[in-house]
């Protein structure tokens, strides 16, 4: 393994969004806090979906899980679509790096991005709110595994891309419906039966249940099934981003 | 150094510590045998090995000997000069290398620039970035891929002694260029390709062999005279004052026509003689090639 060369692709995955805060950590926060604002006050009289737990502390989970894979995605996709297109690109690939550095790198830098938006979403919502943790390992894990899924489909996402046109349709179209209709803003269960069965077959789904359970002990599905799901498709992404790049699909022509 | 033989037929080897050039019209593929060697592209077929090693196989050998100077000016731009160079740097699992970012930054003339953000530089600025980008993992082997595209004279003249300084100190040099001249004053020996095969391969001395005609031009008092028929039938142009004859100079001596103007009686005002260049020999090997006689 080349750590060396792994760690500074990874550094300046992180200093790049480093170098833009405004964009990639409080743009985020803010928004966030304008859905809590909004929908939380003007629901949180009227729905209640976990026993105990009020709308607005009910959304937030949602809402952090939804920014972290949103930011992750944006991470990895901005940062390859934006070095293909510049040229820039080819000094990663001219450096002796493995399609598993580069993988790893690329998907770490995502993570650490969506952890870092979920974390100041977060405090910023302290002193609003008094958010319990339930269980910090599933909280934690399922923040991890979100990040690093939408850091890889970000990967794809850059690498199929050959056009900024391409890779906005792709976000518009295919990660923003998934994160809304995840179970952010409502239980599965207060869905019509033919929406929850549309909604079992978004993994997304799986991601936002898993990591509220982390909060509050309660969820739609059972965490471990929402572990095994969001797994095995970060798994199979992973796994499919490592094919693509070891063939050097649009990447190494 | 590099034993190559993508598709098509080109098949060659670099010798270690050669200046070489690769020469050949737009559209020829120098560029795509130079990213293949990078692996930047893929080989449909054949190989490509830097000092010994397989560029696909052992590609991190391969990658760590080799350094691309690529012809677009590209760059990160979210970084400075410095950060750019600390970053290649790192890529190559170098962490500590200041000193020798330090050293090519002095060089390249780009001391007080380490800092400027790649955005706020001259072409010319931006081509010594990636030269120092390039050398910034000490590679045995420089790729430059047009390096003097659009750059002054000034700027070419240094690139010019940095490439020769860099050969001296034993790297290995591969260039491309559309200059001509540039190949000639610099390379030891040059491949041509044309439409992806290789058309020429040879020191730069046997090439220009190739090509042995100059070009006499003599100004006369009165041009108007009757040569040898052995001269008189290299004559390409005459006016009034003026002759230009084209002379093989394995066979014909100037002092022979010069020798022919005494006997006249006529006097030369003046002469000037053309050496065949590589130009003419490029033209000669790329024209045949598509079925044109030179």
């Amino acid at each position: 393994m080349n750590w060396s060369g792994m760690y500074t692709l990874l550094a300046k995955e992180v200093w790049r969004f480093l170098k833009v805060t405004v964009q990639t950590i409080l743009t985020p926060v803010v928004t966030s806090l304008l859905y809590l604002l909004v929908f939380g006050q003007a629901l949180e009289e009227h729905v209640q979906i976990f026993e105990g737990v009020n709308y607005i502390n009910f959304l937030i989970p949602g809402l952090m899980m939804m920014n972290m894979i949103q930011n992750a995605f944006a991470n990895s996709s901005s940062s390859l679509i934006q070095s293909k297109m510049n040229g820039n690109i080819i000094f990663v690939l001219l450096a002796p790096l493995s399609v598993l550095e580069f993988y790893i790198a690329f998907t770490l830098a995502a993570v650490l991005r969506g952890l870092l938006v979920g974390i100041v979403v977060y405090i910023a919502v302290q002193p609003f709110l008094d958010l319990p943790v339930h269980s910090w390992g599933y909280a934690v894990g399922f923040a991890l595994l979100g990040s690093a899924t939408l850091g890889t489909l970000g990967i794809i996402g850059g690498v199929l891309s050959t056009k900024f046109d391409q890779l906005a349709a792709f976000q518009n179209f295919v990660i923003l419906p998934l994160s809304f209709l995840s179970g952010v803003f409502y239980s599965l269960y207060s869905l019509p039966e033919t929406w929850q069965t549309i909604s079992r077959f978004n993994p997304f789904f799986y991601m936002v249940d898993g990591f509220r359970y982390g909060f509050f002990g309660q969820s739609d599905i059972e965490p471990g099934t929402s572990l095994a799901v969001a797994g095995s498709f970060f798994v199979v992404l992973a796994l499919l981003t490592l094919w693509m790049l070891h063939k050097g699909y649009k990447i190494r022509h | 150094m590099a034993a190559c033989t993508p598709s098509r037929g080109v098949s060659f080897d670099i010798e270690q510590g050669e200046f070489f050039g690769l020469l050949g019209p737009n559209g020829a593929g120098k560029s795509t045998l130079i990213n293949t060697m990078a692996g930047l592209v893929r080989a449909s077929d054949g190989n490509i090995a830097v000092m010994g090693h397989d560029t696909v196989s052992a590609y991190r050998q391969s990658r760590a000997a080799l350094g691309v100077v690529p012809q677009e000016l590209v760059y990160d731009p979210f970084f400075s000069v410095r950060e750019l160079l600390r970053l290649q740097s790192g890529y190559f699992g170098l962490r500590r290398n200041d000193d020798w970012i330090d050293e090519l930054l002095t060089t390249l003339d780009l001391g007080n620039k380490a800092d400027a953000n790649m955005h706020d530089l001259s072409g010319g600025m931006k081509r010594r970035v990636l030269i120092a980008q390039a050398m910034v993992h000490k590679p045995s082997v420089l790729v430059l891929d047009e390096p003097t595209a659009g750059v002054d004279v000034d700027l070419r003249q240094q690139l010019w002694e940095f490439t020769t300084r860099l050969h001296e100190q034993g790297h290995t040099i591969v260039l491309t260029t559309h200059y001509l001249e540039e190949a000639e004053a610099l390379c030891d020996r040059i491949a041509i390709i044309d439409q992806g095969e290789l058309v020429a391969l040879d020191s730069k001395h046997a090439l220009l062999e190739r090509c042995p005609e100059r070009k006499l031009t003599l100004v006369l008092e009165d041009a108007s005279i009757n040569l040898p028929p052995r001269l008189e039938e290299k004559v390409v142009e005459r006016d009034s004052n003026r002759l230009v004859l084209m002379l093989d100079k394995r066979h014909m001596r100037i002092g022979e026509v010069l020798q022919a103007i005494q006997t006249h009686g006529i006097e030369l005002i003046d002469l000037h003689i053309e050496e065949p260049g590589l130009e003419e020999v490029f033209m000669q090997i790329t024209r045949k090639d598509k079925g044109v006689r030179a």
